[in-house]
């Protein structure tokens, strides 16, 4: 294994040295990233506009495959660290920070103004008090309905959890399943745990849980099981077997109701036939009125590699993808929400209704459990997640598991 | 002259051990190899097996604490237990495997079509082979949940199902690998002595007293590599996991190479030592089997088969 990844990390480290050599007149950036189709073409327009303000710089963009982005990372930022990279918020960078990988950037953010700016992303981008990266786009989490559906039944958008469960029983009594989703990759089982969770027992207990604080066998977090164990009969059966986008095609076919999802997934209904007037959005139901309403925005960040040949021009790029202007162009083109707040949003009503949301959220806004909690908790707690929503009963071997992992991981 | 002496004397060394030297040389390209590519390997494991190590940072030194942990680890009893059901339902692709080739050692016209069409499964990809039994159970459009569901009037989605999912997969799994012993047996029929055959018919002997006594005997050297083969592809069991489930439904169907590679390189991975820990105990399970056969081997040798 060790030294086939070496072996990777070479191979790498050869085709960057040729893309250098081919441009030694300027200076160069090298900027790894994993886009996907329609956002690559966002940011290669960002980039352009960079290197028309600054003629003397050239970025030099290698995309990798999405997936294969986060094993290739551990080997690059190794064996040949490029100067710019992208990763995500929240303990998702705590192993590189801690590693020494990515580089302090504190001074971009004082200089710049960032805390103000870029205030609602500052948290989950500080370690150690100090701020390790930039971040550029997020995107809102909550409930995707078919409105067709709910006509179909004669169900009301719900706005209290007693709502929403009652309406399951009118939509199992229509053979529709309430709620789907399918966990075969586990994460969107994460998703429905994070807001039972946080309108159970708010952001602060989200944020204990997540970093090891809080037992899994603790009381609050049996009440949330509690809770999801009243619509866990309403989730499609087969969820586990299936992936998301499977569970996408059962909401656009009207098999089933809600999906609790990130708003990339509007693609997906659309693609399927949906429309503005068929797919509906609403935030999670209150399950506790005490609770203040938090939210799940996962953010999407550039760092600069410790190893950095050119860290300077470097900074340069990362006060340019912070500015107001600039996140306002990406985010149109990528379909999402800008961090920064003197940016604005497009007129997509559902990229609207995510900036309605999370700018008046007065709990906090969490990133995804899987980026919150450390890579190895999040693994073994979504098996957790996904085990429940297929036998309820064993809840409690489950909590045990997890109360266990977490005494051996955060120790 | 000195010189000329040196050189005498080396040539007449060289002269000496030639019949020695010679083996060795020819065997030292392949022993380096072996020795870089699968003896240090194997060696690294061990060692990494004793630290903690998330392929980044330090290392550090846990002694048999990695070991320690995987035996009180539930998740490594399962992959255990689904290699052990891995290993005896595998083994069923010997006697189909069996069966098929006889079936097919006769000549009609056409055999050698039906004879490929049965070998295809071999042919394509484990990859492929996963997807389309991922379709072939899928919910709510694969001909088996259909099946399923008019047959016992309950919706089975047999990969989501934490009882069923290893027997699906490695239905799966068997659907290659007994085309892969059919193989082996035809070629093992083609060497059956027609004499032998003959005089055991004047004999009198037919049906399975033939079988058993006059043709099996003589696949022997097949029987044996359609076993080695299929007990090493049931221990090595990854791809088919991977593609069809990724050891889903949490868990329930994790092989140990799965769990290996889950703990040491996938996302939500990065622990080597433990990894590699799982690596060490899968390989001792691997060592009896394998050891069993190179004795066999040997001993068979030595009786000049």
């Amino acid at each position: 294994m060790k030294h086939l990844t070496r072996r990777a990390g070479l191979a790498i480290g050869i085709a960057a040295l040729a893309v250098s050599a081919a441009q030694a007149q300027q200076r160069t950036l090298r900027y790894y990233a994993d886009f996907d189709p329609a956002p690559l073409a966002a940011f290669e327009a960002a980039i352009a506009q960079f290197e028309a303000e600054h003629p003397d710089i050239d970025v030099v963009l290698q995309n990798f495959d999405h997936e294969g982005y986060k094993t290739a990372i551990r080997n690059f930022l190794t064996a040949d660290p490029p100067d710019l990279l992208n990763w995500y918020a929240g303990n998702r960078m705590a192993p590189f920070v801690e590693a020494g990988q990515f580089m302090d950037v504190s001074d971009v953010w004082a200089e710049h103004g960032l805390h103000e700016s870029l205030a609602s992303a500052a948290a989950s981008m500080t370690i150690d008090g100090r701020q390790w990266g930039v971040p550029y786009t997020y995107y809102q989490w909550g409930i995707y309905y078919n409105r067709s559906v709910y006509e179909q039944v004669g169900a009301q958008v719900p706005e209290t959890w007693d709502q929403f469960v009652a309406n399951c029983e009118l939509f199992a009594a229509a053979g529709i399943d309430c709620l789907t989703t399918g966990t075969r990759a586990l994460w969107p089982g994460a998703g429905i745990f994070d807001y039972m969770n946080l309108r159970t027992n708010g952001y602060e207990h989200h944020m204990a849980l997540t970093s090891g604080e809080i037992a899994w066998t603790d009381e609050t977090v049996r009440n949330t099981f509690a809770n999801w164990a009243r619509i866990q009969p309403f989730i499609t059966a087969s969820h586990a077997a299936i992936d998301w986008q499977d569970a996408a095609a059962l909401l656009v076919q009207g098999q089933a109701a809600n999906y609790v999802m990130g708003n990339f997934a509007v693609a997906v209904f659309k693609e399927g036939g949906m429309t503005n007037e068929t797919l509906g959005f609403m935030p999670f139901p209150t399950i506790n009125p005490d609770v203040p309403r938090a939210e799940e925005a996962p953010t999407d960040t550039i760092h600069i590699a410790a190893g950095a040949q050119n860290p300077e021009d470097a900074r340069t790029f990362l006060a340019f993808m912070a500015r107001a202007d600039v996140q306002t162009t990406l985010n149109a083109a990528l379909g999402q929400l800008p961090i920064n707040s003197g940016s604005t949003v497009g007129d997509d009503p559902f990229i609207q209704a995510g900036f309605e949301l999370l700018s008046t959220t007065p709990g906090g806004i969490a990133q995804f459990f899987d980026r919150d909690a450390p890579a190895e908790m999040a693994q073994v707690a979504m098996e957790g997640f996904q085990q429940f929503m297929v036998q309820p009963d064993q809840l409690d071997a489950i909590l045990e598991r997890l109360e266990a992992a977490r005494q051996r991981i955060y120790q | 002259m000195p010189a000329a002496h040196q050189t005498q004397s080396k040539r007449s060394w060289w002269r000496a051990n030639q019949q020695r030297l010679t083996p060795w040389l020819f065997l030292a390209p392949g022993m380096a190899m072996f020795g870089l590519y699968v003896i240090w390997p194997i060696l690294d494991s061990f060692w990494l097996s004793l630290y903690d190590y998330d392929g980044l940072g330090a290392k550090e030194w846990l002694g048999l604490e990695n070991y320690r942990e995987l035996f009180a680890d539930q998740a490594f009893y399962t992959s255990l237990k689904n290699n052990v059901i891995w290993l005896v339902l595998y083994l069923l692709a010997v006697p189909a495997g069996l069966m098929i080739a006889l079936f097919l050692n006769q000549t009609v016209f056409g055999i050698r079509l039906y004879k490929s069409l049965f070998f295809f499964p071999f042919v394509i990809s484990q990859v492929v082979v996963g997807l389309i039994f991922s379709w072939f159970y899928a919910p709510r459009f694969g001909p088996m949940y259909h099946l399923l569901e008019w047959i016992t009037g309950q919706r089975i989605a047999i990969l989501a199902d934490p009882d069923l999912v290893t027997y699906g997969i490695i239905a799966a799994g068997l659907w290659p690998q007994i085309a892969y012993c059919m193989i082996l047996f035809l070629t093992g029929l083609n060497n059956v002595a027609p004499d032998q055959v003959e005089a055991a018919r004047l004999d009198g002997a037919k049906g399975w007293r033939m079988l058993w006594y006059v043709i099996l005997p003589q696949l022997r050297p097949a029987t044996f590599i359609a076993v080695v083969v299929t007990i090493i592809g049931a221990l090595r069991s990854f791809d088919l996991v991977s593609i069809m489930t990724s050891g889903g439904p949490f868990g329930s169907s994790r092989v140990l190479s799965f769990y290996m590679y889950e703990q040491a390189l996938s996302e939500y991975g990065y622990r080597m030592g433990y990894g590699a820990a799982i690596a060490v105990v899968l390989f001792l399970i691997m060592m009896v089997f394998i050891s069993g056969f190179i004795w066999k081997m040997v001993r068979d040798e030595k009786e000049g088969y």
